[in-house]
């Protein structure tokens, strides 16, 4: 018998059964689908966190004051004391290192911006004209704090404050009152959203003196340096350390992260979460096969004196057992096709209901699923069609 | 030509042993026309089934056309049996989801024929048999004359040199029993050796020659 005649008949035996291989195929494909919809979904989080993080910066490295956030047992971290301060002089001296290509020094705390009779605490953030860059910030309208105008008192509004203050779209050049003194606005961020639980659409940014000046402190918040390249972030990140530590009388004070150590934790993380997920779901693609089994036990057991007949009318055991392995191949080809097509709908309809969520099933976890598929419903067929080629015709004929 | 001697077959049932052919020996030539009679249970279908090379002797000589057929392997018996034997059963047994033509292109299929040899051959053997109108219809929808004559179609395609009927009458009235019979007959008086096996004397005496079964032995060889 050909290849192609054993394909055809055993189509043809497969869509003769209609109910039993629709059920076949439909275990099948729920499994398929579900390795793709879970995998899209576990590489949709790691890429929407990985995302999450860029979006802050690329080659950043953030200086904290203090060691206490990452070490702790010192005395007073309780309070939120720190052992010293972090100054803008110690910003400036490490904004000049070679490894470094721009810094910014940041200042965060929270006071009344008022206009045209209008009111509202906001989140202040006061830094200098590198923040734009180095957060990858983006504007709507106007610019941004120009760069040495620590001394000019300039604002930049936060979108949604800019459409509550100015309903009216003219913001620029807008006079402004926070706390105490007044600004004039310069520019307008573009709308952001939210990102790592911060919302930049609602805060202002001023130049640091005037930040340090309105909350009354010389110490600073941060420091976030982009570092010149990829390669330049551990270097970096050393040199930082150890100018700081001299200007700090030689103790270590001072927390020196990289975004790119994070990241990579939650790039594992997030990795082995997806891997653990997809091995979940080929639990029920292995389940899906020992039904492919069961069934296919049946259908020589149903089909015995078929056997007989075939035997009979000269088909060697060989081609008996190709027969009942074609079965199996048409059920879980049909079974990971429709799988696929229904996990790639899922992640579909995933990332439309959840649109930040990039929910996109990695091409690895479509061809693992499709092949376990196979791999399964193959195996399965081993032992009902070894178990029908070894029927004794006579026996087989008389039903038996 | 078929040559069997001193073919022993036995079964176990339980503890007891059961020889269902004892020591037989038998010559048969190629075109006759040969009936096997007998009670139930005196060996006459295991003698169908070896002679069909569907069943394997326990002990004894089998040649068929000159071949020693006792020592082949399972693969090349299926060959054998599917170039030199034709088997015609009581039932049927035609493949219910497989339509008239499907059932009788099985063995063509099996044999590895191209397909448009195939259809020209299926397309004669529908003549031949007067099935043409019924050549899309599944067995279900066959009446029993019709269905033993796909069977008798599907069992001649590749023209066998021996054609094995298991009461082939069985499951028919008498009228469409004696028209398979006739059927049959035509086939041999072509040259296929016909053996067939049957309780009833009536359809046992048309044959040429009559053998008679008991326990296990040929108690008599008529012609």
């Amino acid at each position: 018998m050909t290849y192609l005649d054993t394909l055809k008949l055993s189509f043809s035996t497969v869509t003769s059964y209609r109910t039993r291989s629709l059920l076949i195929v439909l275990a099948m494909a729920l499994g398929v689908a579900a390795v793709v919809v879970l995998t899209a979904l576990g590489d949709g989080a790691r890429r929407y966190v990985v995302g999450q993080f860029s979006s802050l910066g690329t080659n950043l490295v953030i200086v904290l004051p203090g060691r206490a956030e990452t070490s702790g047992g010192f005395p007073g971290a309780a309070l939120g004391q720190t052992p010293r301060d972090l100054t803008l002089e110690d910003a400036r001296f490490v904004g000049h290192l070679p490894q470094v290509r721009r810094y910014a020094p940041l200042n965060v705390g929270v006071a009344e911006l008022s206009s045209g009779g209008r009111l509202r605490e906001v989140t202040v953030l006061g830094s200098n004209a590198e923040l734009l860059p180095i957060r990858h910030m983006k504007l709507a309208q106007g610019s941004f704090l120009a760069h040495g105008s620590e001394r000019s008192a300039q604002i930049v509004l936060g979108s949604q404050l800019a459409r509550e203050f100015f309903p009216d779209g003219k913001v620029i050049g807008q006079r402004v009152r926070l706390g105490d003194s007044r600004f004039l606005v310069s520019g307008v961020l573009a709308p952001q959203g939210e990102s790592m639980g911060f919302n930049s659409d609602e805060i202002v940014i001023i130049p640091i003196d005037y930040a340090q000046e309105l909350f009354n402190t010389s110490s600073l918040f941060r420091i976030l340096i982009e570092a010149r390249s990829r390669n330049d972030i551990e270097p970096a990140k050393i040199a930082i350390s150890h100018a700081l530590k001299l200007r700090h009388d030689g103790e270590d004070d001072v927390t020196v992260i990289t975004q790119d150590a994070v990241l990579a934790t939650f790039d594992r993380i997030l990795r082995a979460l997806t891997l653990a997920v997809a091995g979940i779901a080929a639990i029920s693609l292995a389940v899906a096969g020992i039904l492919v089994m069961n069934v296919m036990l049946v259908a020589v057991a149903q089909r015995t004196s078929e056997i007989g007949l075939l035997k009979a009318i000269g088909a060697p055991s060989a081609d008996i057992r190709k027969l009942f392995f074609a079965e199996a191949l048409w059920l879980s080809l049909a079974g990971g096709a429709i799988g696929f097509a229904l996990g790639h709908a899922g992640s579909l309809m995933l990332r439309l209901a959840y649109p930040v969520l990039p929910a996109w099933p990695p091409a690895w976890a479509s061809v693992a699923g499709v092949a376990t598929a196979l791999i399964t419903g193959i195996v399965a067929s081993l032992l009902p069609a070894a178990r029908a080629a070894r029927l004794d015709p006579v026996l087989a004929l008389s039903g038996k | 030509m078929i040559r069997l001697s001193e073919i022993t077959r036995v079964f176990r049932m339980g503890d007891q042993e059961v020889r269902a052919l004892n020591a037989v020996t038998l010559d048969i030539a190629s075109g006759e026309y040969v009936s096997i009679m007998g009670p139930s249970g005196s060996g006459k279908s295991t003698l169908l089934n070896v002679v069909g090379l569907l069943d394997r002797p326990d002990s004894g000589r089998y040649e068929l056309d000159g071949t020693n057929v006792t020592e082949l392997s399972e693969t090349e018996r299926a060959r054998v049996r599917r170039e030199k034997i034709g088997f015609v059963f009581q039932s049927f047994h035609l493949v219910p989801r497989l339509t008239a033509a499907e059932n009788i292109e099985l063995p063509l299929i099996l044999e590895g024929i191209a397909v448009d040899q195939r259809k020209s051959r299926v397309e004669a053997a529908l003549d031949a048999f007067d099935l043409r109108d019924r050549a899309r219809h599944r067995p279900a929808e066959l009446s029993g004359g019709q269905r033993q004559r796909v069977a008798i179609a599907r069992a001649t395609i590749l023209r066998p040199t021996a054609l094995l009927a298991d009461e082939p009458t069985g499951n028919l009235d008498h009228r469409i029993g004696a028209e398979v019979m006739a059927l049959l007959e035509t086939l041999n008086q072509a040259g296929t050796t016909l053996i067939v096996v049957t309780h009833d004397r009536e359809l046992g005496a048309r044959a040429q020659r009559h053998i008679a079964m008991r326990d296990g032995e040929i108690v008599a060889d008529e012609r």
